[in-house]
């Protein structure tokens, strides 16, 4: 197979590891060969985040290249305009509809742009969901990431089942119930 | 398997006994993850790069395997110990991981390892992926032993922190070597140093000579017409880039396997070097006479990647999207945050710090802009103190030396014995948040905690600042804003040095419960602003003017509520 690349993008603070974690264990779980690349440090004090996956037969490298990106996952809104130019033509984003605005908006040096997935959606493949309203309706706010993930997990190469017996030996054990709930709401979205 | 998880395999693996470091991005997960063996080794946080190497050197001199990690700048501190400890050579195999930073994800400086190893005269293993990371882990203490000397392993932020397959072997036992007592060998005087110096340029040439042959030194013949001399994550790109191309692929970059080096560059048409950062092996395979192509047209700063090589040899396909004009979102400090709470203070009575390397670095970008100079751990307290001593004490008196706590112990105490000695009259600010924030929450001397997860006496900041000789030693809660600035206030203009430590937790750690929320009380919002100056993140405006705060982000610190004036912020249960 070929090598397939999948970014997730979002703020510091919101979980990317977890999510890049699912995704590089996932590959391993359907013994395809997977290389992954995060940013730690720095990056988490609520900067912007960005973490490569890839999996295919044989990974060389771990970075995804500009416009190569066969699904682009953003946790923001921003986020998801700031990495745009990675998206394949015809990739897909996923993106989780909220916005948190930069510490250069709230100082007031920039502007948060308007109708960011409106115009995104113009020229490519979009699906959003406002996982946040959706997490706080299952009762736990943190789980909207994989309310997100699995909203993307119909783009990528893997059954469900996989994907549920991969959350299980990734979360701790203690919110097995509630990722596994959030991750069925984002996949039959 | 990240990077750094393969690394502390490859330890566990070789048998290592002994490990010590000091946290820095991206070295700090060897150590986090080294403790899962601790019933086979034994591992620590030191308060600095230089102990950490000290105790590996002690370690190894017993006998045993024995390694020391840090990042790159870490090596400049640890740099006294190694440059002598490569003269006296090991009894026990020595490694020590030193992670460069290339596109400077997290650090002051983009230095480069090798640089160092050279003039230290020092081997040096650079791995490519998990797999290698692991692998070379376990050459570089044979290759320790076997030429007796520390062997560096270097590797990058990029392999640090991404994640390949890797295939677990069993740990090896290995026999502790004997100790003899040998003082021309471990006691470095100019009479057995002069004799000790010739051991390691010969040994250095015998390692040249040896590495021809090594496994890891590897020439890939394909297409000829170009040939590329790469090692570590680079050796990835050209993989990816240009499968056809014949490449020399260097898993000791240091020594030279000039041989090697010379029978392919004979081979190929046209020579490219592709190595991240300084032109350590293109200068080298230059003076040799061979010619190449290397910091002519690739970069010598930043990260390298696929899109370097596909400008350079014009293998752009398609067009690609440029990127969209976005604000930036830099990082900052995380709401409830301490620091924050510290900085609105100075910041009102415009004072100006010396600052240090931490979360609190942050407090140098707007809207905070209170610290003016940042250059390396420790440097806060001797900078403060050389300006008093070019401008005298009244220069100073709107000035404040900021310091968190694990930069204290790892530099700054030193700084401070100066203060009290050369008489200063400086304000020392030490930001107690009880960890090691900046790189993922590490535990030191001062926390009562250690890397083994034993509670330990911990050492007392103020009491260790009284016994030093400092009268004026106060501590403050963070949040208690009125209390700090009056504090700060008499401290400043007090003819004597001073510290002032102030005690919150980091937000972040876990042992941190939060039971509070603010909550904004619109109708009693008299749209001022004042709330908004810190930068809290969970704060924004609404259409209206009035404040919104998102509940998901705020940890109820109460900065916010402190700071109006009109009871529009309430504290809410959580
Ligand atoms: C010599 C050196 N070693 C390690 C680092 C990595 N590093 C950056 S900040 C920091 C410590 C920060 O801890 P602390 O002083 O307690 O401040 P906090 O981040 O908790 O506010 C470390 C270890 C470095 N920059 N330089």
């Amino acid at each position: 197979m070929k090598t397939r690349n999948i970014m997730i993008v979002g703020v510091g603070g919101q979980g990317t590891l977890l999510t890049s974690r699912i995704l590089g264990g996932i590959a391993i779980h359907a013994g395809y060969d997977v290389k992954l690349s995060e940013v730690h440090g720095m990056a988490q004090r609520g900067g912007s985040v960005v973490t490569f996956v890839r999996y295919g037969d044989k990974v060389e490298e771990p970075i995804v290249e500009v416009g190569q990106a066969d699904v682009l996952i953003a946790f923001e809104r921003l986020e998801a305009l700031r990495y745009i130019h990675y998206l394949k033509k015809d990739g897909v984003l996923i993106v989780n509809d909220w916005r948190i605005d930069p510490i250069t908006v709230v100082t007031g040096v920039a502007e948060y742009p308007e109708h960011i997935l409106e115009d995104l959606e113009k020229t490519h493949t979009v699906y959003r969901v406002n996982a946040m309203e959706e997490a706080k309706k299952l009762g736990n706010s943190r789980v909207f990431n994989i309310i997100v993930l699995g909203l993307a997990a119909k783009y990528m190469d893997y059954t469900k089942e996989d994907w549920l017996t991969v959350i299980e030996n990734t979360v701790p054990s203690k919110t097995v119930e509630i990722n596994k709930k959030a991750f069925e709401l984002g996949y039959s979205i | 398997m990240l990077g750094n998880e393969a690394i502390a395999r490859g330890a566990y693996e070789a048998g290592v006994k002994v490990s010590a470091a000091y946290p820095g991005t991206p070295s700090t997960e060897i150590s986090e993850n080294l403790v899962q063996y601790k019933d086979s080794l034994y591992c620590e946080w030191a308060p600095n790069e230089k102990v950490a190497t000290e105790v590996a050197i002690g370690a190894s001199i017993s006998g045993v395997r024995s390694m020391a990690s840090m990042k790159h700048v870490g090596f400049n501190v640890a740099a006294d110990p190694l440059y002598t400890a490569a003269y006296t050579g090991v009894n026990g195999g020595m490694m020590m991981v030193v992670a460069d930073d290339p596109g400077m994800y997290s650090s002051q400086n983009e230095q480069d390892t090798r640089q160092i190893a050279r003039a230290a005269q020092v081997p040096v293993l650079e791995p490519a992926d998990s797999a290698e990371a692991k692998e070379f882990t376990k050459l570089a203490f044979e290759y320790s032993e076997k030429y007796d000397t520390p062997v560096i392993l270097r590797t990058t932020t990029r392999l640090a922190h991404s994640q390949g397959l890797v295939e677990l072997n069993e740990r090896v036992e290995v026999e502790d070597k004997p100790y003899e007592r040998n003082v021309g060998k471990f006691v470095m005087m100019p009479g057995n140093a002069i004799k000790r110096h010739l051991v390691v340029e010969q040994r250095m040439k015998d390692m040249a000579e040896d590495a021809n042959d090594f496994a890891i030194n590897r020439a890939e013949y394909n297409d000829k017409s170009i040939g590329f001399i790469t090692s570590g994550i680079p050796y990835l790109y050209v993989k990816e880039v240009m499968p056809e191309a014949s490449v020399l692929k260097l898993g000791c970059v240091h020594p030279l396997p000039k041989k090697l080096i010379q029978e392919f560059a004979s081979k190929v048409d046209k020579l490219y070097i592709f190595e991240e950062l300084e032109p350590v092996i293109e200068e080298q395979v230059k003076s040799w006479g061979i010619e190449a192509i290397g910091k002519e047209v690739f970069t010598l700063q930043g990260e390298y990647s696929s899109a370097l090589l596909r400008k350079v040899f014009n293998l752009n396909g398609e067009e690609v999207m440029a990127p969209a004009q976005v604000p930036a979102r830099p990082p900052i400090l995380c709401p409830g945050c301490p620091h924050r709470s510290v900085y609105s203070v100075l910041k009102k009575m415009k004072i100006h710090a010396a600052g240090d390397i931490g979360c609190y670095t942050l407090g140098a970008v707007a809207p905070l802009s209170v610290v003016d100079t940042t250059i390396c751990m420790g440097a806060s307290i001797s900078t403060l103190h050389g300006m008093e001593k070019a401008k005298g004490s009244e220069y100073i008196k709107d000035w404040v030396a900021v310091i968190g706590d694990s930069t204290f112990m790892h530099t700054g105490v030193n700084s401070l014995i100066n203060m009290v000695y050369n008489q200063s009259h400086g304000t020392v600010m030490i930001l107690d948040n009880s960890t090691t924030g900046m790189t993922g929450h590490q535990d030191h001397a001062a926390t009562g905690k250690t890397l083994q997860g034993e509670e330990v006496p911990a050492i007392n900041i103020y009491h260790l600042c009284k016994s030093i000789g400092i009268e004026n030693v106060y501590e403050v809660n963070a949040f208690d804003i009125e209390e700090l600035e009056k504090i700060v206030k008499r401290e400043t203009r007090r003819d004597a040095v001073s510290v002032i430590i102030t005690k919150s937790p980091c937000v972040l750690l876990k042992s941190n419960h939060f039971t509070k929320k603010c909550k904004p009380l619109s109708e009693k919002c008299k749209k001022c602003g004042a709330c908004l100056k810190p930068g809290c993140p969970a704060l924004t405006k609404a259409e209206d003017g009035t404040i919104l705060i998102d509940e998901t982000m705020c940890n109820g610190c109460g900065l916010c509520k402190n700071l109006c004036k009109f009871e529009a912020i309430e504290e809410v249960d959580a």
